[in-house]
């Protein structure tokens, strides 16, 4: 018998059932077709203007920054402005997402390299395809858009998001998820980022930037 | 790992003189319970929260061959590997085959307190491999060789001055001279010696505190960001977990996650919490190139159908070992093994045998504090005194502590007898103590008199008042 069976049926045994009830099986198929909601809390339940406005207040709360620019378009000068005013150098390293490769990089001082991130990288630019007004939560898919590197290994992580793509509460980003991906389909890696990366681990106080990023910069598009 | 909690009394002792963990413990006392408060208080659905993620387990747990089963098809067809593991050795032996086939040298962990509980670094240094744990608290304890004694703060009981000296015998490379007097030094200091590790590292392992059902993923939580290093940076990505992290939907993972950090540390959220399906895919610039899952028994199916199956709803967010009396006054080394606190007395003799940790459910006041803070509402002093009957019924107590139940059952089985019995015990004790109203020493009560005062009963016993008062309100 292999593991597998040995574990399955110790299961069963525990449970006292073959795996083979009908009843059982439906229950199963049911939930993992319908994927109920549960609680969600009334505090996301806004409409749009104050969602984004909760999204920023609970976003500055966990130590991110946040920045608000009317168009796409505007964000390098936002970048450029971000990046002077925390003396940080004028580098970019961003995947292919068209919202952020298409725009005038050219115009400004700033190095843009793409692709995967690497150690050296000073600042990542990427862009989420939801923030969770509830917790001040990004939600990053990885992939040539997106890579997820860019969103650890420099130290400083600017992140996009557009107003509209701000929603109230996590299942509400799965269902965006599902709309681009398929119902049971994921990308490798879904980052939720809730603020810079922290440790406790030195006598309970709270350090920023661990192992990853030590600045987390949000840009609202419109 | 070596199991010490048949020393449990000894090491709680030590415990208690032990100047540093003392200091230690201050820190997390005021941290975790303040912070867990404010963040419940501002979240008024946390109550209806607890309820739902506590049917969500329940019924994962009722019907955990077939989510078992789902799970694993969804991995397979998103190119992963699903791998069981009945015991610890098949585990750590199905782990160790991996880094030898991809010749590994080196390994970066995430915190995982499976790893722990199956001595994995141990057993991958026997064949050549290194493990690197890269939590900062992992870190801290690997380097002082010591096992964690808290399983979300594995190193919160040493202080700032011990890690400086740690990392200043540790890192031999960097200057004798350093400046590590601000903690921002020591974790700048872990940093830079950790990135070098995640990108020399040929496998990453890490635990994860949900399997996904209906999408085949991984789910890790964390504040670092280590994790996220630790699985994207490596050709090989190996997850190990145990079959009650299986959760259906990502829905139902939602509800946990509004419980897990609110619980653990007083965050609305934790940093990342990270969702991992399958290898790299076609055109992905990053990620691993093979994603295992190791999914570990270990003695969890047997609680299953049992009356410590609540047990397995556990989402190891620490609260209970936080609000607890004893975990407070001692740590979390004292019991001896991975798990402590009012979690780790029930699981650990789960895990372990009762022989082995029958001190570790009677090391509670049952002031119940632990279950009044569990996100997923688990009745841990029930289950403590399930485990002491057992104890009790395999005659692994003490003599003297049965004996002394005997005769106390003997009197409570006859209410008249009793009465009589301790009123006049009362009386002789009252008056025989009048003149100080305490007792310094009394026989047969050395436990108590040994470190206070016993008081000297003054007038009735508590039965006679309540008789007297009975009908007044």
């Amino acid at each position: 018998m292999s593991t597998r069976d040995a574990v399955l049926g110790k299961i069963r045994r525990s449970l006292g059932v073959t795996g083979n009830e009908i009843p059982r099986n439906a229950t199963v198929d049911d939930r993992l077709r319908r994927a109920p909601k549960g609680v969600i809390p009334a505090r996301g339940q806004l409409p749009a203007a104050e969602r984004v406005a909760l999204f920023v207040r609970m976003a500055e709360k966990v130590a991110a920054s946040v920045a608000r620019v009317a168009q796409a378009k505007d964000l390098p000068a936002a970048v450029v402005d971000y990046l002077r005013s925390n003396n940080l150098p004028a580098t970019l390293r961003m995947g292919d997402d068209s919202l952020l490769a298409d725009l005038r990089w050219d115009e400004t001082p700033i190095v843009v390299s793409r692709g995967a991130a690497i150690d050296d990288d000073a600042v990542g630019l990427s862009r989420a395809f939801a923030g969770v007004a509830e917790s001040g939560t990004l939600m990053l898919a990885s992939g040539s858009d997106n890579p997820t590197t860019v969103n650890f290994l420099p130290e400083t992580h600017i992140c996009v998001v557009k107003a509209e793509d701000v929603v109230g509460d996590y299942e509400a980003a799965w269902d965006r998820l599902r709309a681009m991906f398929g119902k049971g389909q994921m990308p490798r890696t879904v980052n939720m980022i809730t603020g810079p990366s922290r440790s406790g681990d030195i006598e309970q106080t709270i350090l920023l930037g661990a192992h990853g990023p030590r600045r987390l910069h949000v840009l609202i598009v419109g | 790992m070596d199991v010490g909690s048949p020393a449990f009394k000894s090491n709680a002792r030590r415990a208690l003189d032990d100047r540093h963990l003392q200091e230690a413990l201050g820190h997390a006392r005021s941290g975790f319970v303040d912070k867990r408060a404010a963040a419940i208080e501002a979240l008024p659905e946390f109550e209806a929260l607890r309820a739902a993620a506590r049917d969500i387990k329940n019924h994962t747990l009722a019907h955990l061959d077939l989510y078992l089963e789902a799970y694993e098809e969804k991995v397979t067809e998103t190119g992963g590997q699903v791998h069981y593991a009945e015991t610890a050795s098949q585990a750590r032996d199905l782990i160790r085959d991996i880094c030898l086939r991809v010749g590994a040298q080196t390994v970066t962990k995430g915190k995982s307190m499976i790893a722990e509980e199956i001595g994995l670094n141990e057993h991958l240094a026997e064949s050549g491999v290194e493990a690197v744990e890269t939590d900062l608290g992992e870190y801290i304890i690997q380097l002082r060789h010591e096992p964690p004694s808290h399983i979300i703060a594995p190193a919160v009981h040493v202080t700032k001055d011990q890690i400086e000296a740690e990392f200043r015998r540790a890192h031999t490379n960097l200057s004798p001279e350093r400046d590590l007097t601000e903690p921002t030094a020591l974790l700048g200091e872990a940093r830079a010696i950790l990135r070098r590790q995640f990108q020399t590292a040929e496998v990453g392992i890490t635990g994860a505190n949900f399997l996904i059902a209906e999408t085949g993923t991984s789910v890790i939580v964390t504040n670092e960001g280590n994790g996220d290093l630790t699985q994207m940076l490596p050709r090989v990505h190996i997850v190990l977990a145990t079959i009650e992290k299986i959760t259906p939907t990502l829905e139902d993972v939602s509800q946990i996650l509004r419980l897990l950090a609110r619980s653990a540390t007083g965050q609305d959220m934790a940093c990342y919490t990270t969702f991992s399906t399958g290898p790299r895919r076609p055109g992905d610039p990053d990620g691993p190139e093979e994603y295992h899952v190791v999914i570990l028994d270990n003695g969890r199916s047997a609680m299953v159908g049992s009356e410590f199956q609540d047990m397995l709803r556990c989402i190891r967010c620490g609260a209970c070992m936080n609000h607890c009396p004893v975990y407070q006054a001692i740590g979390g080394h004292a019991y001896g093994w991975v798990y402590s606190g009012p979690m780790g007395a029930v699981l650990t003799p789960a895990l372990i045998g009762i022989d082995q940790a029958g001190h570790l459910p009677n090391a509670s006041s049952f002031c119940g504090r632990c279950e009044a803070v569990c996100p997923m509402k688990i009745p841990l002093p029930r289950m403590m005194r399930h485990w002491r009957e057992r104890e009790f019924e395999r005659h692994l107590s003490p003599t003297t502590y049965r004996w002394g139940l005997r005769l106390w059952a003997f009197f409570a089985k006859r209410p008249r007898l009793y009465q009589f019995v301790t009123r006049i015990a009362m009386r002789a004790l009252g008056n025989l103590g009048a003149r100080k109203g305490r007792f310094r020493r009394l026989p047969l009560a050395g436990g108590w008199t040994g470190h206070r005062d016993m008081p000297a009963p003054e007038g009735q016993t508590f039965q006679e008042m309540w008789a007297q008062r009975k009908g007044t309100p």
